[in-house]
């Protein structure tokens, strides 16, 4: 299981790598000249040429390449060109929100996403279950923008006009309100939980619907194996069939699709960062984007490139967790 | 739900919308990006009537456009920008993943390690990044949509080839001299046909959704023209005073992702006899 999560490892760095390399490659094809944009439209010639030795310019692409993955791999990712502030700031600032939000959402996705497929699984084809193929079917559809405009629609600006109560009530802006400095603690992490629920809503549904397709699946497909048999033969209580038996062999598939999930799961989060000005990566990535700020938008790259392999990484263990054969390392 | 019916629903709304997209200029009952007078057409509601007596269905944006006809336009640029996009990655990723399973294997390894390195990068994300780089129009954003959407499509058709170079009527064509070129015509790719058709169709879905998060996000096709991101966008600004602005054209998005979504699952199962249950 070591040798499995150090060669994960290791092809999880040659990724990274891979993917800063793309986004040199990128920043060289981009329109505009560093060295012009640096000195201004009235510079002499002169001024050009040395703008260009000082930033590196005049040498070989390949040099620089070499020089700028140092700084990449040292932490120096550059300056902001929109911001005028250190990218790793910039980044590093907005990275525990995204982890908040995406953290929170893989939670309910695997939470809730089991529980629904299990529930269609063991109903399987009777009405319960046909109607929740059509609602994850539906839900799975829709794109994030819009689950979440509407749920502003109606849990922020509608909750208001109509009167609902305040526990229906929920805010659509940043992590807190703006008097959240002066809240009790307990009052302040209330607050907190509030603005993180819209958010999470849209992912969650998502990420459920998305789920409970693969683990109805997966179950439906091990409820049938002779074990399961066996087991309720031997007079097993069917709630325990259920967890130890059915639940651990439909795993495997679902844990296997986080590696699939994860990228997914982060295109939703830069919509719902925007549309509900949560301070995270895709929100910054997206102002960088609209700013041409390249800096940000490739250092923003690399960073969702490397969640996604840490990512990876705990599908593996989680793998080993629950699958006792790869353990014992029997099997590659 | 019965796995034909969730073919013909699919079918049924993809042909539908697409009528109405060709047909548009002729069904429209209003220009799409005429403003008239703004004043007093702004922010109609639905299945009220202008100031000149024409009944709007969907209502009116802020710029006094009716949504129906900007819908109606709109659905081209989704549908066309979607399957353009879609065809172009299968194209992409079907040339990749044959060349995979032909190849030596070292070059198999460094297609697949594309690949998955691509797979690994969220989709949204890779788009910001070269839209950035790109000012958008419809043919770069096809263009962007078809770089970041082949990888699946290049799996699955490697993973099928593979599996029809191993049975015994490809080794005999190899036999018996059929070059690399026949042999993909006349056996890998017609084996592999359905599953790639089964991609393709969620790609259709995919693209549509991403080409008008792109517009949501500002970073789309430009403004004037009437796209459903666009529409999406501009309907944002006007949630409360009209909601009917961003969730109209929302809906046209889903209908067209879950047609999309309904006839790849239909197809898969009817494909895969295992699921048929």
């Amino acid at each position: 299981m070591w040798r499995r999560i150090v060669v994960r490892l290791l092809s999880g760095i040659a990724l990274v790598l891979a993917v800063v390399t793309v986004a040199f490659v990128l920043l060289q094809l981009a329109p505009g000249d560093p060295a012009r944009f640096w000195v201004g439209p009235s510079a002499t010639q002169d001024d050009l040429d040395a703008a260009r030795r000082a930033l590196g310019l005049d040498r070989p692409v390949f040099a620089r390449y070499l020089a700028w993955l140092a700084d990449f791999v040292r932490g120096d990712w550059g300056t902001s060109l929109a911001r005028h502030r250190g990218v790793r700031d910039v980044l590093g600032g907005a990275l525990p929100a995204t982890i908040i939000l995406t953290g929170a959402s893989l939670l309910v996705t695997y939470l809730g996403g089991i529980i629904v497929g299990l529930l269609q699984a063991v109903k399987r084809a009777r009405p319960v279950d046909t109607l929740l193929t059509v609602a994850t079917t539906l839900v799975y559809g829709l794109p994030a923008y819009w689950i979440a405009l509407l749920l502003v629609l109606v849990f922020t600006y509608g909750a208001a006009r109509l009167g609902w109560p305040a526990w229906l009530q929920f805010p659509a802006m940043g992590v807190q309100s703006l008097d959240a400095d002066f809240l009790s603690p307990g009052a302040r992490l209330l607050d907190r939980l509030e603005h993180l629920t819209l958010p999470l809503a849209t992912l969650g549904a998502l990420g459920v619907a998305g789920t409970a397709r693969y683990v109805r699946g997966a179950a439906v497909d091990v409820l049938d194996l002779d074990f399961v048999r066996a087991a309720r033969a031997r007079g097993i209580a069917g709630r325990q069939v259920l967890l130890r038996h059915v639940l651990r062999n439909a795993l495997l598939p679902v844990i296997t699709l986080l590696g699939l999930a994860l990228p997914a799961l982060f295109s939703g989060t830069v919509f719902v960062e925007v549309i509900f000005a949560w301070p995270g990566m895709g929100r910054e990535l997206v102002a960088a984007v609209a700013a041409r700020d390249y800096p940000v938008v490739l250092a923003a790259t690399a960073v969702f490139g490397a969640l996604v392999v840490i990512g990876n990484l705990v599908a593996d263990v989680l793998y080993a967790v629950v699958d006792p054969r790869l353990r014992t390392g029997a099997t590659g | 739900m019965n796995r034909d019916r969730r073919i013909t629903v699919g079918v049924t709304v993809l042909v539908g919308f697409a009528g109405l997209a060709l047909a548009a200029p002729w069904v429209a009952p209003f220009d799409p990006v005429a403003q008239g007078d703004v004043v007093r057409t702004r922010l109609v509601a639905p299945l009220a009537a202008g100031p000149d007596g024409a009944i709007r269905w969907l209502g009116t944006d802020q710029l006094g456009r009716d949504v129906l006809s900007r819908l109606l336009h709109g659905a081209r640029i989704s549908l066309l920008v979607g399957f353009l996009a879609a065809i172009l990655s299968a194209a992409l990723g079907t040339a990749l993943g044959a060349v995979a399973a032909l190849g030596r294997s070292w070059v198999d390894r460094a297609v697949m390690a594309l690949t998955d390195a691509a797979l690994a990068l969220p989709r949204l994300v890779l788009l910001l990044a070269l839209v950035a780089l790109f000012q958008p129009n419809t043919a770069v954003i096809v263009l962007v949509l078809a770089c970041t959407g082949w990888m699946p499509v290049a799996r699955l058709a490697r993973a099928e080839m593979r599996g029809v170079l191993v049975r015994p009527y490809a080794a005999a064509a190899r036999a018996v001299g059929v070059g690399q070129v026949r042999l993909l015509g006349r056996h890998l790719l017609p084996n592999a046909l359905t599953p790639i058709l089964v991609a393709t169709a969620l790609g259709v879905g995919n693209a549509i959704t991403l080409e008008a998060g792109l517009a949501f996000l500002g970073l789309g096709i430009p403004a004037p023209a009437p796209s459903w991101g666009n529409m999406i966008a501009t309907g944002r600004d006007a949630l409360v005073q009209a909601p009917w602005l961003a969730t109209v054209p929302g809906l046209a998005v889903a209908l067209a992702v879950v047609g999309c979504n309904l006839l790849a699952d239909g197809l898969r199962d009817q494909l895969d006899p295992r699921t048929r249950r």
